[in-house]
């Protein structure tokens, strides 16, 4: 298994696409600024919305995505308890068509994503930062404020939360805007361990 | 105060402290892991966690944004006050605990979508055992989604025998790097494909380094630690770190042609709670916490 280099990065929103093209896996990346959710429901209403032509209601170029279903408190304006991310590759359908069409610049997520998001991100310049999954307590720390929310309607976790963070991180940056895929080199090491474990158990 | 009330609050409590906090054996695995990690990216991961913990214990938030699905364990006594009454209190404790903590609206209706307040058809799941005395013995296990997702069962051909088991675990924990590792293994062997699910699931509840008694099974959970690790998926399934924090097996007897082979996987925020109550209202919280 290949060895990173710890390489640390902040990074402020709007994200240039030069900025993102310095990035390589294994970097770790902080970001502050504005980040939005949106799940397996959100992705959809996205693109719903593009092709009717009509305006999400903020401009996504240069802002992260984070794939995440929060927990949530409504005092006097909302506040985010806890948000960890999800499992990314269940939206790997759609991602590449958003990058494309919205030019986000990072997608927040856990447990990697697959060929079409990689490719997307090599052609339009974007990358896939990991979250570790779980650290949703460290995570609502870094969201300083709630901006606005939208989507109700798909229920809290599926809503669209616009939020203003802080050094919002450590994100392990997974794919790159080379194509390079540690999920996916992750994936071809324990095929072989795998081989050889059966081998060594005599399986 | 009543008892229900008492058992009420219990309800409540374990689902905080499950939600809050990581049982001490759970907690004390991840620290040791931190020590030993060699790798930047290990070690900038499993930092995360254990800054995570101590965050959410500090500010009784829940550790994951995910409150999973409930799970609630019963040994209930058959002379225990309350035992009619018991389902209903669950429920409502739930229904309250899920405001206060709070926790995530998991019940999602197949047809009417999410309850949005954690009850529904089946949920929260409670599994009864009736045992002779006046005391209830309840976990409330949080388990969460991600992990779920990557349940594996193969109904292997008997003539394979232990290998079965081990071919089955590497292949399941081989395809887990989306579960959330360092992870929990529950592996079991009994009559029917839902019997096995369920002990593997039971299997989780053991508390971390717990060994089968029988010594040929404790052997095969050490080497299927082992070789689990071997994978090297890593934690969050990017290849650094530690792959996974235990294996614990279970089985029952199972049918001459069948033997099915479950595994359940647990992230590494293995929700876990425990109290005993007496009919006369006394409690006990059996759950150590560091």
């Amino acid at each position: 298994m290949r060895r990173y280099k710890l390489v640390i990065l902040n990074l402020k929103t709007p994200i240039s696409i030069d900025d993102v093209r310095k990035l390589n896996v294994g970097d770790t990346i902080h970001i502050t600024g504005t980040i939005v959710t949106a799940r397996d429901e959100g992705h959809k209403r996205l693109l719903e919305l593009h092709e009717k032509g009509e305006k999400v209601s903020i401009p996504l170029k240069g802002l992260a995505i984070y794939h995440c279903g929060p927990v949530v408190k409504k005092n006097e304006k909302w506040e985010v308890v806890a948000a960890g991310p999800t499992t990314s590759m269940r939206m790997e359908s759609l991602e590449d068509q958003i990058i494309e069409k919205f030019g986000v610049r990072v997608i927040i997520g856990k447990g990697g994503m697959g060929k079409k998001t990689t490719e997307a991100m090599k052609k339009y310049g974007a990358v896939y930062g990991v979250f570790v999954g779980g650290a949703a307590v460290l995570a609502a720390k870094a969201i300083k404020e709630v901006k606005d929310v939208k989507w109700l309607d798909l229920g809290i976790p599926e809503a669209f939360w616009i939020l203003e963070v802080t050094n919002f991180g450590p994100l392990i940056v997974a794919i790159d805007t080379r194509g390079n895929n540690i999920f996916e080199n992750v994936k071809k090491m324990v095929a072989k361990r795998k081989e050889k474990l059966y081998e060594k158990l005599g399986l | 105060m009543e008892l229900k009330n008492v058992i009420e609050n219990v309800v409540i409590k374990l689902l905080k402290l499950a939600a809050t906090r990581l049982p001490k054996d759970v907690e004390e695995a991840l620290i040791n892991k931190k020590k030993t990690e060699k790798t930047a990216m290990g070690k900038v991961l499993l930092e995360s966690i254990l800054k995570n913990i101590e965050l959410a214990k500090n500010s009784n938030k829940p550790i994951c944004q995910d409150t999973g699905t409930i799970y609630y364990y019963l040994r209930a006594g058959d002379n225990f006050k309350e035992l009619g009454k018991l389902k209903e209190i669950l429920i409502s404790a739930l229904v309250r605990a899920t405001e206060e903590i709070p926790l995530r609206p998991n019940a999602v209706d197949l047809l009417k979508g999410n309850t949005g307040n954690n009850v529904g058809s089946e949920f929260p799941h409670i599994l009864w055992e009736i045992v002779p005395g006046d005391q209830l013995e309840l976990t409330v296990f949080l388990k969460g989604g991600g992990s779920e997702n990557l349940s594996y069962l193969r109904m292997c051909n008997p003539n394979e025998g232990l290998d079965g088991i081990k071919r089955t675990a590497i292949d399941a924990v081989a395809e887990a790097g989306k579960a959330c590792p360092p992870l929990f293994v529950g592996v079991a062997v009994a009559g029917g494909a839902d019997i096995a699910m369920d002990l593997a699931k039971r299997a989780l509840l053991r508390p971390v380094g717990s060994r089968h008694p029988q010594r040929e099974l404790a052997q095969l959970e050490e080497e299927l630690l082992d070789s689990l690790n071997e994978l090297g998926v890593g934690v969050m399934g990017m290849g650094c770190g530690p792959t996974v924090l235990d294996v614990h097996l279970e089985y029952g007897c199972r049918h001459p042609a069948s033997f099915p082979v479950a595994i359940n996987i647990c992230c590494w925020a293995s929700r876990r709670s425990s109290a005993k109550i007496y009919s006369d209202g006394t409690v006990e919280y059996l759950t150590p916490y560091l």
